[in-house]
């Protein structure tokens, strides 16, 4: 990691010839070190993790996650939800299949919840810039996020609430979903090129996220004052989580984007808790998936959904300010 | 023939759909290439994730975005 220490110094100092004390150099060295090291790291784990995951599709998680015992399948579903990567609009010929499957509707959500919150992209950042712990944190964090947003969807029963197209797909028998993809045998070949496509794909993607984010949070990183964050979120006041996560909601960036900028406000002093909270508040809590699942929710079970993931990411950012 | 591309509003159904009209340009197919955005519709073909390609109402594939060459294949 150092290297990356090495190379934007010699940008910064040496080749663009700043001054140690401008805030403008502190903001430029942020931002440069940041973007080598990202994108070098993005570069081999996205190939790495896209080559392991290639005979992992939807079809494959479905089959396996069929008749499982109900806190396995919340795991499962959450671990399944948390390791492939989304595109909101596939949330609902996914959640379709999985019910029309039998699958219940907690192991479903919980799939739901966790796949926007954690991604290969998501990780990697994560790890570079905040370390292993935070890391494992954030996963474990939104791993039990699904589990218990499961349970408790079913608890509920969550069922008596879904549009007619949702309770059609309740209804229907078991179908044989068309099974394309799963059947073939995947080769050594077939890896390679999908790991290429998918690296290709996701960079593509998501590199103007990240760029901004890492923008947002070189700015931060020079310009905002040290005591701004802790004066006014970071004294760990009660409310200040719960005011952290109303305030991710309306802000939508991707989980690849928000981190470079948690890392900033971490490195200002706000707390991990709340910084999770924020975190998660703006990566989970997005338009487009909640206009998707409008579709097969009627709104008072998206509300309820809705409330419940503000509910525990406010527990936990409340308790991780109270652990660390 | 008939070509279906199944996929609501996001950015990679709509790559899809050009990518196949590039593909029957290619191979200069006489086909009606239609978008499908209604949830009843898609789900009628009972694929898990989009977007996907229908020929002649067989599905395809699903959940990948497939580029012109890889269509070209899937329709000769």
């Amino acid at each position: 990691m150092i290297i990356f220490t090495i190379i934007a110094d010699w940008v910064t100092y040496t080749l663009l010839n700043l001054s140690l004390e401008s805030r403008i150099t502190a903001s430029v060295h942020f931002f440069i070190e940041d973007t080598i090291k990202i994108f070098v790291l993005l570069l081999f784990m996205i190939y790495i993790i896209a080559f392991l995951r290639a005979a992992l599709d939807t079809e494959r998680i479905r089959n396996f996650l069929q008749g499982k015992n109900r806190t396995l399948a919340y795991f499962l579903g959450s671990l399944f939800g948390a390791v492939t990567p989304f595109c909101s609009c596939s949330s609902i010929p996914l959640f379709l299949g999985f019910t029309t499957a039998g699958i219940p509707l907690g192991t479903t959500m919980a799939f739901l919840i966790t796949s926007p919150m954690i991604n290969e992209v998501a990780i990697i950042l994560l790890g570079s810039i905040l370390g292993i712990k935070f890391t494992a944190i954030y996963v474990i964090t939104g791993i039990t996020a699904g589990m218990a947003g499961g349970f408790f969807i079913d608890q509920i029963k969550a069922e008596r609430y879904l549009t007619p197209i949702g309770n059609r797909a309740l209804n229907k028998e078991k179908i044989d979903i068309q099974n394309i993809n799963g059947k073939r045998k995947i080769t050594i070949k077939d890896r390679h090129d999908f790991a290429k496509s998918e690296l290709k794909e996701i960079f593509h993607r998501v590199s103007k996220w990240i760029v901004l984010g890492i923008f947002i949070g070189a700015l931060f990183h020079g310009f905002i004052p040290e005591n701004l964050i802790t004066d006014s979120l970071g004294n760990g006041q009660w409310w200040s989580v719960p005011a952290a996560v109303i305030l991710g909601i309306p802000l939508y960036a991707n989980a690849s984007a928000i981190i470079p900028i948690a890392e900033s406000l971490l490195l200002k002093g706000l707390p991990i808790g709340t910084t999770i909270a924020f975190m998660m508040s703006v990566v989970a809590a997005s338009f487009p998936e909640f206009m998707m699942l409008k579709q097969v929710m009627k709104p008072k079970l998206l509300l309820i959904f809705f409330l419940l993931l503000l509910f525990m990411f406010t527990i936990s950012g409340w308790s991780f300010n109270i652990i660390f | 023939m008939t070509i279906k591309i199944l996929g609501s509003g996001c950015a990679k159904c709509k790559q899809l759909e050009k990518n196949t009209i590039e593909a029957v340009n290619n191979l200069n197919l006489k086909a009606d290439i239609i978008k499908v955005e209604d949830f009843e519709e898609i789900m009628s073909y009972e694929i898990m994730s989009t977007p996907a390609l229908v020929v002649d109402e067989k599905v395809l594939s699903t959940g990948k975005l497939l580029k012109p060459a890889e269509i070209e294949q899937l329709l000769q």
